[in-house]
């Protein structure tokens, strides 16, 4: 995608003035790391003992990996229910049955409009009270992951499914379909492939959620790098950049892949 | 119920922190997002990179980690001290990490915003003499905004909803109290949380019918 509308193709004085500009943009970036790197300096933040270990094949054995694995089963696990839960308060909201549709529309407004710490905390804290027995931090967070974006889900789906061309039911209905074979066979297929880009979007934000989970102690990714790593070797700021790093190259993986669909669909309609 | 009661100032002090939070973070992704979007459509190579790097890593980062980050990284290690009351000092930490991590969605949203506006308007920018500031500042930014009034509210909703995870800077909003409150008044969990709920869905409602109302109104007709 090209700006290039925005302004003229630079002359010869132009160029020259955007080389002293490029120079100013790189000075102010050159003074903001030069300050980030002494004052880090006097914390002693760059000593080799504290980048080293994230190089070393254990440290990645004993909190890396499992705290990857762990954010990746809560994602997973989210992901599988926040689907269910969508495709069926997608097809609820888009019932003809009024008894079915509001119950359904109240529920998912609700559950958007709350935040997800909420819900996290809410099954964490007060699931003694409610059911008598204390749910674990994995339980809580996929409780909270799968209302949350499930929700949201149910109604990307439902954007999806109301996007399809009138005809397509009409259609169906014409060959003899009942309302829910309709559904089930034409309209949630059709609706949920136009809407893969926003799909795989909300599953992105699934995983930077399901970071929450740090917060009551999930032995996820965070927490085995804030707490694991950086408790053994003092070294909160690398480990907390290798984290970031990590959640930056999976979603950045997914992003390429919604993009790719997009691709992909709008290509062939 | 009671619990709810008997709490009511203190709860409501609470929401008067998500709210101030919320406002100082809307306003400061605002003003961040709108030069981040400048940078990216720059003239300059160099604008344009670095506005890319950031925005890609501040929107791939869990939010947690980006305020795990802000605590850590600048209040413990930069050394840069926001006030002398712990209070305000964590309250000001959590105001620039939910600004960082909301200013790139807000570029996001203008950017696309732009894309909306027909190449025409910039051109004519152009041939009356108007410089890359001017025709940004003057003519296709002003229609970007009124094109994504709706994705601004749906990311203010969200900034809302994510000041609650400003406790792990020690800001102490409606998610801490809401924690507290369930610990204290153990028997009445659905109560307290229906009403925390309930306090987000009026502090989020508002916005959301506000905002529609808006876009259908600053819509510009073409």
């Amino acid at each position: 995608m090209s700006y290039a509308n925005l302004y003229e193709p630079p002359g010869p004085r132009g160029v020259a003035r955007n080389r002293v500009l490029t120079a100013f943009v790189a000075l102010a970036l050159l003074a903001v790391g030069y300050f980030v790197y002494t004052r880090f300096d006097a914390k002693d933040q760059w000593t080799a003992e504290k980048w080293t270990p994230l190089l070393r094949g254990d440290v990645w054995l004993t909190f890396i990996l499992p705290g990857l694995a762990g954010t990746l089963a809560a994602a997973v696990a989210g992901v599988v229910l926040a689907a269910l839960f969508g495709i069926v308060f997608a097809t609820a909201r888009l019932s003809d049955h009024a008894w079915i549709r509001v119950p359904a529309a109240t529920v998912v407004e609700f559950f958007r409009s709350v935040p997800l710490l909420l819900l996290i905390f809410f099954a964490f804290f007060g699931s003694f009270v409610l059911i008598g027995v204390n749910v674990s931090a994995f339980a809580a967070v996929v409780f909270g992951l799968t209302l949350y974006n499930g929700s949201v889900i149910a109604e990307i789906i439902r954007a999806g499914v109301l996007s399809l061309p009138k005809g397509q039911r009409e259609a169906a209905y014409a060959v003899g379909m009942r309302k829910g074979q309709a559904m089930r066979l034409v309209l949630l297929p059709q609706g949920v492939k136009a809407m893969l880009p926003a799909l795989v979007s909300q599953f992105v934000v699934l995983l930077k959620d399901s970071a929450l989970g740090f917060i009551v102690g999930y032995d996820e990714l965070v927490d085995r790098g804030l707490n694991g790593i950086a408790a053994n070797f003092s070294n909160v700021i690398p480990a907390a950049v290798l984290i970031a790093g990590v959640f930056i190259v999976i979603n950045m993986a997914l992003d390429r892949l919604a993009h790719r669909l997009g691709a992909a669909s709008s290509g062939a309609a | 119920m009671e619990a709810l009661l008997t709490e009511g100032g203190t709860i409501l002090a609470a929401f008067w922190m998500t709210v101030r939070l919320t406002a100082v973070s809307a306003l400061g992704s605002l003003v961040l997002g709108t030069l981040l979007t400048a940078m990216r459509v720059a003239p300059l190579a160099s604008l344009r990179a670095t506005a890319t790097a950031y925005v890609t890593v501040a929107r791939n980062t869990p939010l947690t980690l980006v305020l795990l980050f802000t605590g850590l990284g600048i209040g413990a290690n930069l050394g840069l001290e926001l006030s002398d009351d712990i209070a305000t000092n964590n309250f000001w930490l959590a105001v620039i990490g939910l600004t960082a991590y909301t200013s790139a969605f807000v570029c996001e949203a203008l950017r696309s915003g732009l894309n909306t506006v027909p190449v025409g308007q910039a051109e004519a920018a152009r041939s009356l003499g108007l410089g890359f500031v001017k025709t940004l500042a003057l003519i296709t930014l002003p229609q970007a905004f009124r094109a994504v009034v709706a994705p601004l509210g749906s990311l203010l909703i969200a900034l809302t909803k994510n000041t609650t995870i400003a406790l792990v800077v020690g800001v102490a909003e409606a998610s801490v109290r809401m924690r507290e409150m369930i610990e204290t008044y153990g028997d009445q969990v659905i109560e307290i949380f229906l009403g925390f709920a309930a306090g987000f869905v009026l502090l989020c409602l508002p916005m959301g019918l506000l905002f529609g109302w808006l876009s259908k109104r600053m819509a510009v007709a073409r």
